[in-house]
């Protein structure tokens, strides 16, 4: 009875107003507090020399060094050329993944066959096998964005698979009852009765999908903001290695953001499925 | 004559053998007849509306169709004890699922379903989803969803039996007053005597497992039927008949000697 707690909360003003400003303070203020207290005394043992800045560089050479590299240009080439990679193995990797995942968990003569091949690829380390894609493929695009989308491909089939398996038999009886075709089985009923796990195997593909793409642009890319890290390292610039660090980390929150928003829109019956 | 069932049998294969869920059980339900199924629980009674229904085939035995039937099946809409409602679908999807696949226009689809959406009472919860309403408003979408589908006959399989006594008061009277509206053909199964006798015009009693139908009894009871100012001497010599029966079997499945 959702819907009559929430008119009930809305009649009474006061503990409202004190809800709000309760929350307000612990999910806003409070963070917000610690996180410009802990920079202040970082800059301070830096300044003040109890910190080297060549491993920990005070705030402001980072926030010097984001300014540079953003005007120059060259820090939004890198996050483009991440990003796309990214983004390519995410739909290659995802869709296939989703596909194979609905099919294996609507079959179990599917998930039969196909189970032991999974079970036994998918504890490899996705990065242990770039070695035998560039032998494959050569140094290129391509093996690159085929690593990464095998590193989408197994959350997401994993997820989606238990998201089918996860629908209720009745769901089955009701659609087989009222005379559902195949089709529209597929359609009404196990696409959006896996729609919630499938957003969750969405978002652990896109967190692996980071990972691999900064560990192929260490190991082999010419561009990148992987390759932007491992060139910081080498020429001891640390803090464009901290920039490196913390645009690769607003990538992940915002892609995680993104998400959010879209599992709000597409599941609104599991308000709570997205944390 | 709607619907015959011969000698149906139904047996489950397990890991620890072979289960005899149903054994010889033959009945019959009339057009726009109200059968209530009572019997302890595990006697198979859901067993027996899924055979009817075409979600489980029988092992023996089979089920004869009279009139309307289409391809050798009748159309039979079923309402669950709880779960039955697709969680992502609004209350106006759920009611016109039936419709919608039957092939009927979207447009026509939305019509017959918010009509009937009207007639449960739950106009202003429409375009709710089911976690936002409660369980007694659940059932009445799952009911209107069954009688929306226009089948020849209805399954339900206790749909009001995970709710408390006064809801599932009034929930019977509002299911009756649907049906005499809608005359449909209702198998309605249940543990509850007194809900069998109230809204049935035949009642079956079947016994434990494996579940075999023990007695069919008619309610002489006229309709309107009101439980106040029925005939009580009537109904409690009824009900002390079909107790007795169920109580043996109850004593039977827990192995007390009576």
């Amino acid at each position: 009875m959702a819907y009559l707690e929430d008119t009930r909360r809305g009649s009474t003003k006061e503990p409202l107003h004190t809800d709000l400003k309760e929350r307000l303070l612990l999910g806003w203020w409070l963070p917000t507090m610690t996180v410009v207290v802990i920079l202040i005394v970082w800059e301070w043992l830096v300044r003040s020399g109890e910190l080297s800045a060549l491993f920990f560089p005070a705030p402001s050479m980072i926030v010097q060094a984001f300014v540079r590299l953003l005007t120059s240009g060259k820090l939004i080439t890198e996050v483009r050329i991440t990003l796309m990679r990214a983004l390519l193995g995410l739909v290659l990797g995802g869709i296939s993944g989703m596909v194979l995942g609905l099919l294996m968990g609507w079959s179990q003569k599917l998930r039969i066959l196909v189970d032991p091949f999974i079970a036994a690829a998918h504890p490899i380390p996705k990065i242990a096998i770039l070695p035998l894609i560039l032998i494959i493929f050569g140094i290129g695009e391509t093996s690159k964005v085929i690593v990464i989308a095998v590193a989408a491909f197994f959350p997401m089939l994993i997820n989606t698979m238990a998201g089918v398996r996860n629908i209720h038999p009745i769901h089955f009886d009701v659609a087989k009852n009222y005379g559902a075709s195949l089709r529209k089985t597929f359609s009404r009923v196990i696409v959006p009765g896996s729609l919630p796990l499938v957003l969750t195997g969405l978002r652990l593909a896109f967190n692996a999908v980071l990972l691999l793409t900064i560990a192929v642009e260490l190991v082999v890319a010419q561009k990148g903001l992987g390759r932007m890290i491992w060139f910081a390292w080498e020429t001891m610039r640390t803090e464009e290695l901290y920039v490196g660090l913390i645009v690769t980390a607003a990538l992940g929150i915002g892609f995680n953001f993104v998400l959010h928003s879209i599992a709000k829109r597409l599941i609104p019956w599991r308000r709570t499925q997205i944390e | 004559m709607l619907l015959m069932c011969r000698s149906l049998g139904k047996i489950y294969r397990t890991r620890n053998g072979v289960t005899t869920a149903l054994k010889d059980v033959s009945l019959s339900v009339g057009e726009q007849e109200f059968v209530c199924i009572v019997g302890p629980s595990g006697c198979g009674k859901t067993t027996l509306l899924k055979l009817i229904a075409g979600l489980l085939e029988p092992t023996s035995g089979r089920i004869i169709f009279g009139a309307g039937e289409k391809n050798g099946r009748l159309r039979s809409a079923m309402v669950f004890q709880e779960h039955g409602l697709f969680p992502w679908m609004t209350v106006l999807g759920n009611v016109a699922f039936g419709l919608e696949m039957q092939g009927i226009s979207q447009h026509e689809c939305r019509d017959r379903a918010h009509d009937f959406i009207e007639k449960v009472g739950l106009g202003f919860f429409t375009h709710s989803y089911p976690h936002e309403l409660s369980v007694g408003m659940c059932q009445r979408v799952g009911i209107a969803r069954a009688f929306v589908a226009d089948s020849q006959i209805l399954l339900m399989d206790e749909p009001v039996g995970s709710l408390d006594t006064q809801t599932r008061l009034v929930l019977q009277e509002e299911l009756l007053r649907i049906w005499v509206e809608h005359r449909k053909s209702i198998i309605y199964v249940t543990h509850d005597i007194e809900e069998a006798i109230w809204l049935g015009d035949q009642v079956l009693v079947m016994t434990g497992r494996p579940g075999q139908i023990r007695e069919e009894i008619q309610i002489p009871l006229r309709r309107p039927r009101n439980p106040l100012n029925s005939n009580r001497q009537e109904i409690s010599e009824i009900k002390w008949h079909i107790w007795k029966i169920l109580e043996e079997e109850v004593r039977k499945s827990l192995c007390i000697p009576t």
